[in-house]
């Protein structure tokens, strides 16, 4: 871009409303503009990747573990497959699994949270004694367990996921509405005789969204991990999918024949997560939120 | 001539990046004497206290200027050299004591660090004892192992400035040590400074947003605006004839109870570091500015022994002139009627009652102020007439019709006409919403329109609370805080309201921005005859705003009448404790016109 | 403005006068006891949880152990055979009441004591997780302290670039990354941790070398952030202001003043350290072949072998709740404010 079309840009954008504003900030930020890059690339990996793989991530295409040549540039895995065509395919099971935990995290946190915490009285105990309860858990154990129930699949992972996260976000988002029931604002819309709906839409909704999208980064950050290492473990997804947490304990053996197997994997992982990290990192702190997190909550 | 036992020259303190907070300060201190300093927000003069310590706070430096106490220079010189002077020969008392204690740390050990830094030899537990017992605290071993959060806060304050004493340093600086306490701890802890100043010799630099505090301690005042001083002089001498247009405006908007007028704000806001004027920083609000003001900041000079003066229209300040308050004279009738009203909530200690049998009328166009300390129950008060709060017992009336319990199960009627405005102007408003869409929410919910689109309505209203109408697209973060209070009215007004409530709503302001609000609440009442519950723990804001006078003492309500007549012979003790514990300025009563 | 919102209050309504003195009187004792009770009664619930999860689909694990030999009838009869057909409530009970007696069922894989096959585990995952907390704990404390004291320095800008990359590699690609660095390509440390079977681990230090130092570095930068945010917070906070406004020294300041507040809040972080390390040993266990109680679970969640899950995951859950009292109850009395709080 050149120099007098941002500026003009940034401009416009900043006689634009705050939001618009805020996308400008966050251009400027150092660590904020290679979070984004770093994201979008995985993010386009993710959704044009399986477009431009050579292979069909089942086919083999050469003996096991062959190093990188022509028709496959990063090798093969331990059947002979073309591992850059398993990696192309292989984000997508990552990225949604994590994405789907994550929203079903928030729908079942932030409503228990929001009512806990507008409701108050006897309600809110109960709420929060079951949160605690949750708590109290180990998170592997939890889905670990559910797999024995029903099985490994992947939406054994993805409801796991998504209800040993809620309590936490159910916290933060009680803490949050707890805070802004006292608020003169909220009182005086109360005191107008406002209904409850109108209330947390129009007053309080809008003020936890700054909570909400600070929080989000971490918790995407945790349910990606999160189910990388229970595909590993063979609970989530099992051989064989394409999958890259799964392309890394299915390689392990052939380490040193072809790294590539391993690395190329988990070093998208790692861009996926660190990128994720550095934009929710640079928001936070410019919103003036803490990025330390509570000593109190693991 | 004495020796000046404290002496600040031409004081230069600026932010890391450059941006001035103080100007140039200049002034000194004899033995023994009290210097008051005056400000309001972003005049410098808790930065300018710190700096009396040649201390500078995280991302603040001192730029220029020096400080010498009792012959020892603070500024300019490493810090390992001025570390010893802290606290023994200069000391340094806390605004907010219980932040500023240690909490891990017993009370003995916080005096007894102080004495083995500062003077070993004296350190030992009879000198701990009797640093206490200076200041009327208790001395036995079971205090000495107190922390500081068991201790209540005028005892903290006490504390704060024991450990400040126990040195014998020179000069104490005192940064508004009875803001948070309540009237009568506040008058209390004056007391204790006042008797120690008699009794060691000490020389005090009292640092005050509150001019009726500090003229009631101080030899001398020093005004600072906007990183200046802008008057300097003996305390009668700027309370008869102030000189500098500010000192001039935030004279006539101390509110005084022994002295019921009008207050008159200051008109415009406040200037943030980083936003100064050219020319003197004052000048745009200055009632008196001609055209060289804003060419070139004046200087500081005397216009008469002692009393110096940064205007150059100093020589023609006219005399204080104020105008006693107005009281509404015509009985009208009742338009809300309170019944023996009892309402409690509970809290960790347990249930507090927070009204106990309380009965009041307030009538058409009247202003009924409810004064009492913090937790006396007033605020609950409040919100039980709101319907924030379900009362135990008793009843309300509105127009003779009895009101329900909750917001919810009123009318809307009923609800349109009784609007409440809260205290604290950082929360008065969604952040997330525009001024407009604020004061429009109640026209669209209360479907008030007068055949206008609610943008002009709005425009009126802002109209009415003296802002300007572009202030409609702005956001809360945006305003200061008189701003944002203004707007919380104007939204409540939105709905047209017969009665307003209005919670400590001037608290949390500046003297001369409170002065401006309540300017604008009077001028509205008689404009629309709007009737008032006026809640405070100002009897001088409640003097000069109110028609009648109701007093609250945890719950009872034990005494009520024309404010005049309450004020002048209150008749319960608590009432005469209250009316003593607030200071006043009686100077004043000079300079009203009755 | 005084709290005007109906709180759930802690005072005791209507009870005998004498009880609530006592109650006032010893507020710690009070809490203490409170606290493991709420423990107790956190165990039975968890105990539901753990029973029940493992018995949402009771069929799945008759026809899971015998694999493709599952026909109805087969399953019919394996599944009477190990009573999983009696109503739930009784499998629970018999389940809890054995239990208790220390009796673990036996596998349905091997038909081995259950308590016997995670004896030697237990102890080994234990000696994982000690070794890796020794080393964790005083690493991140010295890291945190410095790096909160110089903040903006060179050391802590190393470590936050650092940190940023750690936390967002799990712990299984760190062991995997470790094994091909130290074991494959250059032969340091041996790849796999597989332990003779009733050797315990530490007799053979070489092969706690590697998983071990896999968790320290997994758990590494995220403790030090934690210590490195009560160390700024101390160290902004008005009473360090205060202290120097008194005069005192720069380092009676930080180590008399700034320290003890910062670090209070130290046990929790490593309460919570522990309790990570708990799960976190199940992916390393696996990565490195490792003996011991997270490896175990895994190969019983795979072969749905339900005693040794419901062992495992009881033994797991009651120690994350006995840290949970423990910290709780070590940051009371080291927090004087909340010792003393009526």
């Amino acid at each position: 871009m050149s120099a007098s079309v941002s500026g003009r840009a940034s401009g416009l954008l900043s006689r634009a409303r705050p939001p618009l504003r805020a996308v400008r900030r966050e251009l400027r930020s150092g660590e904020a503009a290679v979070g984004w890059i770093g994201l979008t690339a995985i993010v386009l990996l993710v959704i044009v990747g399986p477009a431009f793989a050579p292979a069909a991530p089942s086919d083999i295409v050469a003996l096991p573990y062959a190093t990188p040549g022509a028709g496959h540039l990063l090798g093969t895995d331990f059947i002979g497959r073309d591992v850059l065509s398993r990696v192309l395919n292989g984000g997508r099971s990552v990225v949604l699994l994590a994405l789907a935990a994550t929203v079903l995290a928030y729908l079942l946190g932030g409503t228990i949270g929001l009512v806990a915490g507008f409701v108050r009285g006897r309600t809110d105990g109960v709420l929060m004694r079951a949160v605690d309860v949750f708590l109290a858990f180990p998170h592997m154990l939890f889905i670990l367990l559910l797999a024995t129930g029903v099985g490994a699949s992947w939406w054994v992972v993805v409801v796991g996921i998504g209800i040993i996260q809620s309590p936490q976000i159910s916290r933060v988002f009680r803490a949050a509405t707890l805070q802004l029931t006292g608020r003169g604002f909220v009182e005086a819309a109360v005191a107008r005789g406002e209904a409850t709906a109108r209330i947390l839409r129009r007053e309080i909704l809008p003020n936890i969204v700054t909570t909400f999208v600070a929080d989000a980064g971490p918790r995407f950050t945790f349910s990606i991990l999160t189910v990388a290492a229970l595909n590993f473990l063979g609970v989530g997804l099992r051989p064989p999918a394409p999958d890259w947490a799964v392309m890394i304990s299915e390689n392990r053996p052939g380490l040193q024949v072809n790294v590539w197997g391993v690395i190329a994997p988990a070093l998208l992982i790692a861009i996926l997560a660190v990128s994720i990290n550095l934009v929710g990192d640079a928001y936070a702190r410019r919103r003036g939120i803490s990025t330390d997190v509570d000593p109190a909550q693991p | 001539m004495t020796e000046l036992v404290l002496r600040a020259d031409g004081l230069r303190i600026e932010t890391e990046r450059g941006a001035p907070i103080v100007e140039s300060a200049s002034f000194g201190l004899d033995r023994g004497e009290v210097l008051g300093i005056v400000g309001e927000s972003g005049s410098g003069k808790t930065t300018t206290a710190l700096a009396l310590l040649g201390f500078a706070a995280d991302g603040v430096r001192i730029a220029g200027g020096t400080v010498t106490v009792a012959g020892r220079e603070l500024t300019g010189r490493p810090e390992a050299e001025i570390r010893p002077l802290r606290g023994s020969v200069i000391s340094y008392v806390p605004q907010d004591p219980s932040v500023a204690l240690n909490p891990s740390m017993r009370v003995g050990t916080l005096i007894g660090e102080i004495l083995r830094t500062h003077a070993p030899d004296r350190n030992d537990a009879e000198t701990v004892r009797a640093a206490l017992r200076n200041l009327q605290l208790p001395a036995d071993d079971a205090f000495l192992r107190r922390f500081p959060h068991q201790l209540s806060g005028g005892q903290q304050q006490r504390l704060a400035i024991a450990m400040a004493l126990a040195a014998a340093p020179a000069v104490a600086v005192l940064d508004e040590p009875t803001t948070g306490l309540d009237v009568v701890t506040q008058a209390r802890v004056l007391e204790e400074v006042k008797r120690l100043r008699e009794a060691s010799g000490i020389s005090v630099v009292y640092v005050s947003h509150d001019l009726a505090v500090v003229a009631g301690i101080a030899d001398r005042i020093a005004v600072m605006y906007a990183g200046s001083i802008v008057e300097i002089g003996s305390t009668s001498e700027i309370l008869h004839r102030p000189r500098h247009p500010y000192t001039h405006g935030l004279i006539s908007s101390i509110p005084d109870h022994a002295v019921p007028r009008r207050l008159r704000g200051i008109p415009g806001v406040a200037v943030g570091v980083g936003e100064r004027p050219t020319g003197c920083r004052f000048a745009p609000r200055c009632p008196r500015r001609v055209e060289a003001c804003e060419t070139a900041i004046p200087a500081l000079l005397q216009v008469a022994p002692g009393h110096d003066v940064r205007c150059i229209r100093a020589g023609d300040a006219p005399p204080v002139a104020l105008e006693a308050a107005v009281r509404m004279r015509e009985a009208a009738p009742p338009i809300l009627s309170v019944r023996d009203l009892r309402a409690g909530y509970r809290s960790r200690a347990g249930e507090v009652v927070a009204a106990d049998g309380v009965s009041f009328d307030v009538r058409r166009g009247e202003c009924v102020a409810l004064v009492g300390e913090s937790g006396s129950g007033k605020t609950t008060i409040a919100r039980v007439l709101v319907g924030l709060h379900k009362p135990d017992g008793g009843r309300i009336e509105l127009d003779g019709r009895p009101l329900a319990a909750t917001a919810r199960a009123r009318s809307r009627e009923e609800r349109r006409r009784l609007q409440v405005v809260f205290q604290n102007p950082y929360d008065s408003l969604n952040p997330r919403q525009t001024v407009e869409t604020a004061i429009a929410g109640p026209l669209r919910f209360f479907g008030i329109s007068h055949g206008r689109p609610a943008r002009v309505e709005v425009a009126e209203l802002l109209a009415k609370v003296r802002l300007p109408e572009r202030l409609m697209h702005r956001y809360p973060a945006e305003l200061s805080g008189g701003e944002r209070q203004r707007v919380a009215i104007a939204r409540a007004l939105a709905a047209g309201p017969s009665l307003l409530v209005c919670d400590e709503i001037t608290s949390a302001l500046d003297v001369s921005v409170q002065a401006a609000v309540l300017e604008v609440l009077s001028d509205l009442r008689k404009e629309l005859g709007l009737a008032l519950i006026f809640i405070s723990h100002d009897l001088g804001v409640v003097a000069s705003i109110s028609d009648r006078l109701l007093v609250l003492d945890r719950g009872r309500l034990c005494e009520s009448g024309p404010v005049d007549d309450v004020l002048r012979s209150p008749e319960d003790p608590y009432t005469r404790r209250l009316l003593d514990s607030a200071p006043t300025l009686p100077v004043l009563a000079a300079h009203v016109d009755s | 403005m005084p709290a005007v919102a109906a709180e759930d209050s802690a005072t005791v309504g209507g009870r005998p006068g004498a009880v609530r003195r006592a109650v006032r009187a010893h507020p710690l004792a009070v809490y203490v006891v409170r606290r493991i009770v709420t423990g107790a009664g956190l165990a039975v619930v968890v105990s539901f949880l753990v029973f029940g999860a493992t018995q949402i689909l009771p069929g799945n694990a008759a026809s899971s152990i015998l694999g493709d030999k599952a026909t109805p009838q087969a399953v019919a009869l394996v599944t009477k055979e190990l009573g999983l057909d009696r109503p739930i409530a009784v499998q629970y009970k018999d389940w809890i009441v054995s239990f208790a007696h220390g009796d673990l069922g036996n596998s349905f894989g091997s038909g081995f004591s259950v308590s016997k096959l995670i004896g030697i585990r237990a102890q080994n995952t234990i000696t994982l997780a000690l070794l890796a907390l020794v080393l964790i704990i005083p690493v991140s404390i010295v890291i945190g302290v410095i790096t909160g004291l110089r903040a903006g320095g060179a050391l802590d800008h190393v470590f936050s670039v650092y940190s940023l990359v750690n936390i967002a590699i799990p712990e299984f690609v760190i062991g995997t990354l470790l094994i091909a660095v130290l074991a494959v390509r250059f032969h340091v440390f041996p790849a796999v941790s597989i332990l003779p079977p009733d050797d315990p681990a530490i007799s053979h230090p070489d092969l706690l070398v590697l998983p071990v130092l896999t968790l320290f570095i997994g758990a590494i930068a995220y403790n030090n952030r934690l210590v490195r945010a009560g160390v700024t917070e101390a160290m902004r906070s008005e009473y360090v202001k205060m202290a120097r406004l008194n005069g005192l020294s720069e380092s009676r300041v930080v180590w008399r003043h700034a320290l003890p507040n910062a670090l209070a809040p130290a046990v929790q972080i490593f309460a919570s350290t522990v309790q990570w390390l708990l799960g976190g040993t199940i992916a390393v266990e696996v990565v490195f072949g490792f003996p011991g109680l997270g490896q175990g679970l895994v190969e019983a969640v795979n072969t749905r072998d339900i005693p040794v899950v419901q062992a495992i995951a009881m033994y797991i859950a009651l120690v994350y709740i006995g840290i949970n009292i423990v910290a709780d109850l070590i940051t009371v009395l080291l927090i004087p404010k909340l010792r003393t709080a009526q």
